[in-house]
Protein backbone atom coordinates (compact mmCIF):
# COMPACT_ATOMS: atom_id res chain seq x y z
CA UNK A 1 0.00 0.00 0.00
CA UNK A 2 1.17 3.52 -0.68
CA UNK A 3 0.37 5.06 2.65
CA UNK A 4 -3.34 5.52 1.96
CA UNK A 5 -4.98 6.21 5.29
CA UNK A 6 -1.76 5.71 7.25
CA UNK A 7 0.52 8.35 8.77
CA UNK A 8 2.94 7.97 5.87
CA UNK A 9 6.61 8.88 5.82
CA UNK A 10 8.34 10.94 8.49
CA UNK A 11 11.64 12.50 7.43
CA UNK A 12 13.83 13.66 10.32
CA UNK A 13 16.07 16.41 8.98
CA UNK A 14 15.04 19.43 6.90
CA UNK A 15 18.28 19.83 4.99
CA UNK A 16 19.22 18.91 1.44
CA UNK A 17 19.00 15.14 2.13
CA UNK A 18 15.49 15.37 3.56
CA UNK A 19 14.31 17.48 0.64
CA UNK A 20 15.82 15.25 -2.05
CA UNK A 21 14.41 12.11 -0.42
CA UNK A 22 10.91 13.65 -0.38
CA UNK A 23 11.24 14.56 -4.07
CA UNK A 24 12.51 11.08 -4.90
CA UNK A 25 9.60 9.44 -3.04
CA UNK A 26 7.19 11.43 -5.22
CA UNK A 27 9.13 10.73 -8.42
CA UNK A 28 8.99 7.01 -7.56
CA UNK A 29 5.21 7.12 -7.25
CA UNK A 30 4.63 7.40 -3.50
CA UNK A 31 1.54 9.60 -3.07
CA UNK A 32 0.94 9.30 0.68
CA UNK A 33 1.63 11.85 3.43
CA UNK A 34 5.17 13.13 4.02
CA UNK A 35 6.14 15.06 7.16
CA UNK A 36 9.58 16.64 7.49
CA UNK A 37 10.96 17.49 10.94
CA UNK A 38 13.70 20.11 11.28
CA UNK A 39 15.46 21.56 14.32
CA UNK A 40 16.11 24.92 12.64
CA UNK A 41 13.19 27.27 11.87
CA UNK A 42 14.16 27.41 8.18
CA UNK A 43 13.09 25.47 5.08
CA UNK A 44 15.98 23.52 3.48
CA UNK A 45 18.75 25.95 2.54
CA UNK A 46 22.20 25.82 1.02
CA UNK A 47 25.02 25.84 3.57
CA UNK A 48 28.24 26.24 1.53
CA UNK A 49 27.70 30.02 0.99
CA UNK A 50 27.74 30.45 4.79
CA UNK A 51 31.55 30.39 4.81
CA UNK A 52 31.81 32.46 1.63
CA UNK A 53 29.35 34.88 0.00
CA UNK A 54 26.89 35.00 2.90
CA UNK A 55 29.65 35.56 5.45
CA UNK A 56 30.98 38.47 3.41
CA UNK A 57 27.73 39.99 2.16
CA UNK A 58 25.05 39.17 4.73
CA UNK A 59 22.88 36.16 5.50
CA UNK A 60 19.52 36.10 3.73
CA UNK A 61 18.16 32.62 4.47
CA UNK A 62 15.24 32.87 2.04
CA UNK A 63 17.74 33.63 -0.72
CA UNK A 64 19.66 30.47 0.22
CA UNK A 65 16.60 28.19 0.17
CA UNK A 66 16.73 25.28 -2.23
CA UNK A 67 14.23 25.34 -5.05
CA UNK A 68 11.61 22.74 -4.13
CA UNK A 69 9.98 20.68 -6.85
CA UNK A 70 6.19 21.12 -7.20
CA UNK A 71 5.79 17.43 -6.31
CA UNK A 72 6.56 18.22 -2.66
CA UNK A 73 4.16 21.17 -2.31
CA UNK A 74 1.93 19.04 -0.05
CA UNK A 75 4.73 18.04 2.34
CA UNK A 76 4.12 19.09 5.96
CA UNK A 77 7.13 20.96 7.37
CA UNK A 78 7.43 20.76 11.18
CA UNK A 79 10.27 23.21 11.73
CA UNK A 80 11.93 24.51 14.88
CA UNK A 81 11.78 21.34 16.98
CA UNK A 82 14.39 18.57 16.80
CA UNK A 83 13.62 14.87 17.06
CA UNK A 84 14.18 13.77 20.66
CA UNK A 85 13.68 10.02 20.36
CA UNK A 86 12.33 7.27 18.14
CA UNK A 87 10.65 3.95 18.85
CA UNK A 88 10.91 1.82 15.73
CA UNK A 89 8.76 -0.98 17.20
CA UNK A 90 5.93 1.47 17.94
CA UNK A 91 6.69 3.43 14.75
CA UNK A 92 6.80 6.79 16.50
CA UNK A 93 9.13 9.77 16.66
CA UNK A 94 8.95 12.12 19.65
CA UNK A 95 10.02 15.72 19.13
CA UNK A 96 11.79 17.99 21.61
CA UNK A 97 8.52 19.91 22.11
CA UNK A 98 6.76 16.67 23.17
CA UNK A 99 4.84 16.06 19.93
CA UNK A 100 4.59 12.38 19.01
CA UNK A 101 4.48 11.58 15.28
CA UNK A 102 3.38 8.17 13.98
CA UNK A 103 4.97 6.82 10.82
CA UNK A 104 4.72 3.98 8.34
CA UNK A 105 8.32 4.55 7.26
CA UNK A 106 11.16 6.69 8.58
CA UNK A 107 13.91 8.66 6.82
CA UNK A 108 16.97 9.52 8.90
CA UNK A 109 18.38 12.76 7.51
CA UNK A 110 19.41 14.46 10.75
CA UNK A 111 22.97 15.07 9.60
CA UNK A 112 25.84 16.35 11.66
CA UNK A 113 26.78 19.20 13.95
CA UNK A 114 30.18 20.78 14.60
CA UNK A 115 32.39 19.04 17.14
CA UNK A 116 33.32 21.10 20.21
CA UNK A 117 36.53 20.51 22.11
CA UNK A 118 36.49 20.89 25.89
CA UNK A 119 38.92 23.83 26.24
CA UNK A 120 38.86 25.96 29.38
CA UNK A 121 38.28 29.73 29.41
CA UNK A 122 35.66 32.25 28.34
CA UNK A 123 33.05 31.20 25.76
CA UNK A 124 32.00 34.67 24.53
CA UNK A 125 33.58 35.33 21.13
CA UNK A 126 33.77 31.61 20.30
CA UNK A 127 31.64 30.56 17.31
CA UNK A 128 30.67 27.53 15.27
CA UNK A 129 29.82 27.79 11.58
CA UNK A 130 27.10 25.36 10.57
CA UNK A 131 23.80 27.24 10.46
CA UNK A 132 22.58 30.52 9.00
CA UNK A 133 22.28 31.85 12.55
CA UNK A 134 25.92 30.89 13.22
CA UNK A 135 27.04 32.73 10.08
CA UNK A 136 25.09 35.87 11.01
CA UNK A 137 26.68 35.86 14.47
CA UNK A 138 30.18 35.55 12.99
CA UNK A 139 29.51 38.16 10.30
CA UNK A 140 28.66 40.88 12.82
CA UNK A 141 32.09 40.45 14.45
CA UNK A 142 34.20 40.13 11.30
CA UNK A 143 35.96 43.07 9.74
CA UNK A 144 39.13 45.11 9.59
CA UNK A 145 41.05 44.97 12.86
CA UNK A 146 39.46 41.72 14.07
CA UNK A 147 41.93 39.10 15.28
CA UNK A 148 40.35 35.91 14.00
CA UNK A 149 41.57 32.54 15.25
CA UNK A 150 40.33 29.59 13.23
CA UNK A 151 40.55 26.20 14.92
CA UNK A 152 40.86 23.51 12.28
CA UNK A 153 42.40 23.51 8.80
CA UNK A 154 39.65 21.67 6.91
CA UNK A 155 37.51 23.15 4.16
CA UNK A 156 35.27 25.23 6.44
CA UNK A 157 38.28 26.61 8.30
CA UNK A 158 40.18 27.45 5.09
CA UNK A 159 37.18 28.97 3.30
CA UNK A 160 36.38 31.07 6.34
CA UNK A 161 40.01 32.20 6.53
CA UNK A 162 39.88 33.34 2.90
CA UNK A 163 36.63 35.25 3.46
CA UNK A 164 37.92 36.86 6.66
CA UNK A 165 41.09 38.02 4.88
CA UNK A 166 38.96 39.56 2.12
CA UNK A 167 37.13 41.51 4.82
CA UNK A 168 40.43 42.82 6.20
CA UNK A 169 40.68 40.75 9.37
CA UNK A 170 43.92 39.37 10.78
CA UNK A 171 43.63 35.57 10.45
CA UNK A 172 45.48 32.70 12.13
CA UNK A 173 44.69 29.02 11.57
CA UNK A 174 45.55 26.63 14.42
CA UNK A 175 45.35 22.91 13.68
CA UNK A 176 46.85 19.60 14.70
CA UNK A 177 47.20 18.53 11.03
CA UNK A 178 50.57 18.99 9.31
CA UNK A 179 48.97 20.74 6.29
CA UNK A 180 45.59 22.33 5.57
CA UNK A 181 42.93 19.97 4.10
CA UNK A 182 45.52 17.19 4.24
CA UNK A 183 43.08 14.27 4.47
CA UNK A 184 41.30 14.91 1.17
CA UNK A 185 44.14 16.69 -0.67
CA UNK A 186 47.27 14.89 0.56
CA UNK A 187 50.45 16.60 1.81
CA UNK A 188 51.71 18.06 -1.51
CA UNK A 189 48.52 19.80 -2.59
CA UNK A 190 47.75 20.68 1.03
CA UNK A 191 51.13 22.44 1.26
CA UNK A 192 50.43 24.23 -2.02
CA UNK A 193 47.10 25.51 -0.65
CA UNK A 194 48.93 26.63 2.48
CA UNK A 195 51.31 28.69 0.31
CA UNK A 196 48.32 30.34 -1.38
CA UNK A 197 46.83 31.22 2.00
CA UNK A 198 50.15 32.55 3.28
CA UNK A 199 50.48 34.71 0.16
CA UNK A 200 47.15 36.26 1.20
CA UNK A 201 48.46 36.92 4.71
CA UNK A 202 47.03 33.99 6.71
CA UNK A 203 49.23 32.78 9.59
CA UNK A 204 49.43 29.05 10.35
CA UNK A 205 50.23 27.25 13.61
CA UNK A 206 50.09 23.62 12.50
CA UNK A 207 50.87 20.55 14.59
CA UNK A 208 49.58 22.48 17.60
CA UNK A 209 46.43 22.63 19.67
CA UNK A 210 44.79 25.30 21.81
CA UNK A 211 45.34 24.66 25.53
CA UNK A 212 43.18 27.51 26.84
CA UNK A 213 41.22 30.62 26.03
CA UNK A 214 42.08 33.68 28.08
CA UNK A 215 40.04 36.77 28.96
CA UNK A 216 39.46 39.21 31.80
CA UNK A 217 37.11 36.64 33.34
CA UNK A 218 35.38 33.42 32.30
CA UNK A 219 32.17 35.47 31.90
CA UNK A 220 33.85 38.00 29.58
CA UNK A 221 35.08 37.75 26.03
CA UNK A 222 38.01 35.77 24.69
CA UNK A 223 41.01 38.09 24.40
CA UNK A 224 43.82 35.63 23.65
CA UNK A 225 44.60 31.96 23.19
CA UNK A 226 47.38 29.77 24.59
CA UNK A 227 48.82 27.15 22.23
CA UNK A 228 50.29 23.79 23.20
CA UNK A 229 53.77 25.02 22.12
CA UNK A 230 53.63 27.91 24.59
CA UNK A 231 52.69 30.65 22.09
CA UNK A 232 50.10 33.23 23.20
CA UNK A 233 48.11 34.94 20.42
CA UNK A 234 45.62 37.83 20.57
CA UNK A 235 42.05 36.81 19.68
CA UNK A 236 38.87 38.85 19.24
CA UNK A 237 36.93 36.09 17.51
CA UNK A 238 37.43 32.31 17.49
CA UNK A 239 35.81 30.02 14.92
CA UNK A 240 35.76 26.35 15.86
CA UNK A 241 35.87 24.16 12.75
CA UNK A 242 37.35 20.91 14.04
CA UNK A 243 35.12 18.34 12.44
CA UNK A 244 31.68 16.98 13.13
CA UNK A 245 29.53 14.77 15.31
CA UNK A 246 26.59 12.81 13.86
CA UNK A 247 23.10 13.60 15.16
CA UNK A 248 22.19 10.03 16.12
CA UNK A 249 21.30 10.42 19.80
CA UNK A 250 17.56 10.37 19.08
CA UNK A 251 17.89 6.88 17.53
CA UNK A 252 19.46 5.25 20.58
CA UNK A 253 17.70 2.29 22.17
CA UNK A 254 16.56 0.72 18.90
CA UNK A 255 19.45 -1.73 18.46
CA UNK A 256 20.85 0.12 15.42
CA UNK A 257 24.53 0.30 14.41
CA UNK A 258 25.36 3.91 15.40
CA UNK A 259 29.13 3.42 15.64
CA UNK A 260 29.82 6.12 13.00
CA UNK A 261 26.61 7.69 11.78
CA UNK A 262 23.98 5.11 10.84
CA UNK A 263 24.91 1.99 8.86
CA UNK A 264 22.88 1.38 5.69
CA UNK A 265 23.06 -1.06 2.77
CA UNK A 266 23.44 -0.18 -0.92
CA UNK A 267 19.71 0.68 -1.07
CA UNK A 268 20.23 3.11 1.88
CA UNK A 269 18.05 0.84 4.01
CA UNK A 270 18.69 0.48 7.76
CA UNK A 271 18.57 -3.12 9.00
CA UNK A 272 15.94 -3.60 11.75
CA UNK A 273 13.02 -5.91 12.57
CA UNK A 274 10.34 -3.25 12.91
CA UNK A 275 9.85 -0.71 10.17
CA UNK A 276 11.03 0.50 6.78
CA UNK A 277 13.88 2.89 7.61
CA UNK A 278 16.40 4.58 5.30
CA UNK A 279 19.21 7.06 5.98
CA UNK A 280 20.70 9.70 3.70
CA UNK A 281 23.36 12.38 3.51
CA UNK A 282 26.11 13.14 6.02
CA UNK A 283 24.78 10.67 8.58
CA UNK A 284 24.49 7.60 6.29
CA UNK A 285 27.45 5.22 6.44
CA UNK A 286 26.99 3.58 3.06
CA UNK A 287 28.97 1.22 0.82
CA UNK A 288 30.06 2.49 -2.60
CA UNK A 289 30.81 -0.24 -5.11
CA UNK A 290 32.89 2.11 -7.27
CA UNK A 291 35.50 2.14 -4.52
CA UNK A 292 36.30 -0.29 -1.73
CA UNK A 293 32.71 -1.34 -0.99
CA UNK A 294 33.36 -0.61 2.69
CA UNK A 295 30.68 1.61 4.26
CA UNK A 296 31.87 5.22 4.68
CA UNK A 297 30.19 8.46 5.68
CA UNK A 298 30.94 11.09 3.04
CA UNK A 299 30.29 14.69 4.05
CA UNK A 300 30.34 16.06 0.50
CA UNK A 301 27.60 18.38 -0.69
CA UNK A 302 26.40 16.12 -3.51
CA UNK A 303 25.91 12.99 -1.39
CA UNK A 304 22.51 14.00 0.09
CA UNK A 305 21.25 14.27 -3.49
CA UNK A 306 22.79 10.95 -4.55
CA UNK A 307 21.76 8.99 -1.46
CA UNK A 308 18.37 10.74 -1.19
CA UNK A 309 17.46 9.73 -4.73
CA UNK A 310 18.23 6.08 -3.98
CA UNK A 311 16.59 6.12 -0.55
CA UNK A 312 13.34 7.57 -1.95
CA UNK A 313 13.17 4.80 -4.54
CA UNK A 314 13.84 2.17 -1.87
CA UNK A 315 11.15 3.48 0.44
CA UNK A 316 8.56 3.90 -2.31
CA UNK A 317 9.08 0.24 -3.27
CA UNK A 318 8.88 -1.01 0.33
CA UNK A 319 5.68 0.98 0.96
CA UNK A 320 4.17 -0.47 -2.22
CA UNK A 321 4.97 -3.98 -0.97
CA UNK A 322 7.64 -4.47 -3.62
CA UNK A 323 11.26 -5.55 -3.34
CA UNK A 324 13.52 -2.51 -3.75
CA UNK A 325 16.44 -2.30 -6.15
CA UNK A 326 19.39 -3.75 -4.23
CA UNK A 327 21.99 -3.33 -6.96
CA UNK A 328 25.31 -1.75 -5.92
CA UNK A 329 25.33 1.98 -5.11
CA UNK A 330 27.80 3.83 -7.34
CA UNK A 331 27.10 7.51 -6.69
CA UNK A 332 30.10 9.67 -7.58
CA UNK A 333 31.32 11.69 -4.59
CA UNK A 334 32.18 15.25 -5.56
CA UNK A 335 33.22 18.40 -3.76
CA UNK A 336 34.25 21.89 -4.65
CA UNK A 337 35.74 24.72 -2.68
CA UNK A 338 36.30 28.41 -3.29
CA UNK A 339 39.26 30.10 -1.64
CA UNK A 340 40.29 33.60 -2.81
CA UNK A 341 40.02 33.44 -6.60
CA UNK A 342 40.83 29.72 -6.68
CA UNK A 343 38.37 26.95 -7.43
CA UNK A 344 39.05 23.46 -6.15
CA UNK A 345 37.05 20.62 -7.67
CA UNK A 346 37.15 16.92 -6.85
CA UNK A 347 35.60 13.69 -8.00
CA UNK A 348 35.88 10.27 -6.40
CA UNK A 349 37.43 9.57 -3.02
CA UNK A 350 40.93 11.10 -3.00
CA UNK A 351 41.12 10.42 0.74
CA UNK A 352 41.33 6.68 -0.01
CA UNK A 353 44.46 7.22 -2.10
CA UNK A 354 47.80 6.03 -0.72
CA UNK A 355 49.81 8.15 -3.18
CA UNK A 356 49.16 11.22 -5.33
CA UNK A 357 50.50 12.10 -8.77
CA UNK A 358 50.67 15.56 -10.32
CA UNK A 359 48.95 14.88 -13.66
CA UNK A 360 48.74 18.37 -15.17
CA UNK A 361 50.13 21.83 -14.42
CA UNK A 362 52.08 22.56 -11.26
CA UNK A 363 51.09 22.69 -7.61
CA UNK A 364 51.36 26.46 -7.37
CA UNK A 365 49.27 27.15 -10.49
CA UNK A 366 46.32 25.53 -12.23
CA UNK A 367 46.75 21.77 -11.79
CA UNK A 368 45.17 18.33 -11.74
CA UNK A 369 46.24 15.78 -9.11
CA UNK A 370 45.42 12.07 -9.26
CA UNK A 371 45.01 9.86 -6.17
CA UNK A 372 45.73 6.15 -6.42
CA UNK A 373 45.53 3.10 -4.22
CA UNK A 374 46.37 -0.52 -5.10
CA UNK A 375 43.20 -0.73 -7.20
CA UNK A 376 44.11 2.26 -9.38
CA UNK A 377 42.70 5.79 -9.69
CA UNK A 378 40.31 6.50 -6.80
CA UNK A 379 40.08 10.28 -6.91
CA UNK A 380 41.09 13.49 -8.64
CA UNK A 381 41.38 17.10 -7.50
CA UNK A 382 41.91 20.15 -9.68
CA UNK A 383 42.71 23.76 -8.96
CA UNK A 384 41.34 26.25 -11.49
CA UNK A 385 41.04 23.45 -14.08
CA UNK A 386 37.49 22.10 -13.78
CA UNK A 387 36.95 21.48 -17.54
CA UNK A 388 40.10 19.31 -17.59
CA UNK A 389 38.47 16.83 -15.19
CA UNK A 390 36.11 15.25 -17.73
CA UNK A 391 38.38 12.28 -18.66
CA UNK A 392 39.44 11.67 -15.04
CA UNK A 393 35.84 11.54 -13.87
CA UNK A 394 35.04 9.10 -16.70
CA UNK A 395 37.99 6.92 -15.69
CA UNK A 396 36.72 6.76 -12.09
CA UNK A 397 33.18 5.99 -13.29
CA UNK A 398 34.63 3.11 -15.32
CA UNK A 399 36.24 1.43 -12.30
CA UNK A 400 35.16 -2.20 -11.90
CA UNK A 401 32.26 -2.46 -9.49
CA UNK A 402 33.06 -4.22 -6.20
CA UNK A 403 30.51 -6.88 -5.28
CA UNK B 1 10.55 20.95 -24.91
CA UNK B 2 12.53 21.62 -21.73
CA UNK B 3 13.24 25.32 -21.11
CA UNK B 4 16.41 26.17 -19.21
CA UNK B 5 17.54 29.43 -17.69
CA UNK B 6 20.57 30.18 -15.55
CA UNK B 7 20.78 33.17 -13.23
CA UNK B 8 24.18 34.43 -14.33
CA UNK B 9 24.38 36.72 -11.27
CA UNK B 10 24.34 33.59 -9.12
CA UNK B 11 26.38 31.26 -11.37
CA UNK B 12 29.96 30.86 -10.17
CA UNK B 13 30.99 28.61 -13.09
CA UNK B 14 31.58 25.53 -10.94
CA UNK B 15 30.60 23.37 -13.92
CA UNK B 16 28.78 20.68 -11.92
CA UNK B 17 25.86 20.87 -14.36
CA UNK B 18 28.18 20.01 -17.25
CA UNK B 19 28.81 16.56 -15.78
CA UNK B 20 25.07 15.78 -15.60
CA UNK B 21 24.07 17.02 -19.08
CA UNK B 22 27.14 17.77 -21.18
CA UNK B 23 25.06 18.32 -24.31
CA UNK B 24 23.26 21.25 -22.63
CA UNK B 25 25.86 22.81 -20.32
CA UNK B 26 29.58 23.35 -20.90
CA UNK B 27 32.45 25.54 -19.80
CA UNK B 28 34.18 27.56 -22.51
CA UNK B 29 37.95 28.01 -22.84
CA UNK B 30 37.86 30.75 -20.19
CA UNK B 31 36.01 28.46 -17.80
CA UNK B 32 32.72 30.38 -18.18
CA UNK B 33 29.39 28.56 -18.37
CA UNK B 34 27.61 28.35 -21.70
CA UNK B 35 24.27 26.55 -22.05
CA UNK B 36 21.38 25.90 -24.40
CA UNK B 37 18.09 27.53 -23.47
CA UNK B 38 16.07 24.60 -24.84
CA UNK B 39 16.49 20.85 -24.86
CA UNK B 40 14.46 17.92 -26.09
CA UNK B 41 11.91 16.51 -23.63
CA UNK B 42 13.94 13.27 -23.54
CA UNK B 43 16.72 15.23 -21.78
CA UNK B 44 14.49 16.40 -18.90
CA UNK B 45 15.79 13.97 -16.24
CA UNK B 46 19.44 14.87 -16.82
CA UNK B 47 18.69 18.59 -17.02
CA UNK B 48 16.79 18.41 -13.72
CA UNK B 49 19.75 16.54 -12.20
CA UNK B 50 21.99 19.35 -13.42
CA UNK B 51 19.75 21.89 -11.66
CA UNK B 52 19.78 19.75 -8.49
CA UNK B 53 23.58 19.63 -8.30
CA UNK B 54 24.20 23.33 -8.98
CA UNK B 55 26.11 24.58 -5.92
CA UNK B 56 24.59 28.04 -6.32
CA UNK B 57 21.08 26.76 -7.25
CA UNK B 58 21.21 29.07 -10.25
CA UNK B 59 19.44 26.82 -12.80
CA UNK B 60 15.70 26.93 -13.48
CA UNK B 61 14.05 24.18 -15.53
CA UNK B 62 10.53 24.53 -16.95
Amino acid sequence: MTGAGGPGVVIVGAGLGGLRTAESLRAAGYAGPITVVGDEPHLPYNRPPLSKEALAGGVDVSGLEFRRKASVDDVVWRLGSAAHSADLAARTVTLADGTVLDFDALVVASGIRPRRLPIPGPVQGRHLLRTADDAEAVRTELGPGAHVIIMGAGFIGCETAATARKLGADVTIVALDEQPMVRPLGPELGAAMRRRHEAHGVHFHLGTTIDAFHGASDEGRVQSIALSDGTELPASLVIEAVGSVTNTEWLQGNGLDLSDGLLVDSAMQVANDHAPVVAVGDIARHPNALFDGIPHRIEHWNMPTETGRRAGQTLAALLAGEEPDRSPFTGMPSFWSDQYDHKLQSFGMPGLGTRSVLAEGDYDGPCVVEYHDDSGLVGVVSIDSTPALVPYRKAIMARPVVT
Amino acid sequence: MVRISVDMDKCQHYGQCCFEADDVFSLDDDGKLVYQAEADESRRADVESAADVCPMQAITVE
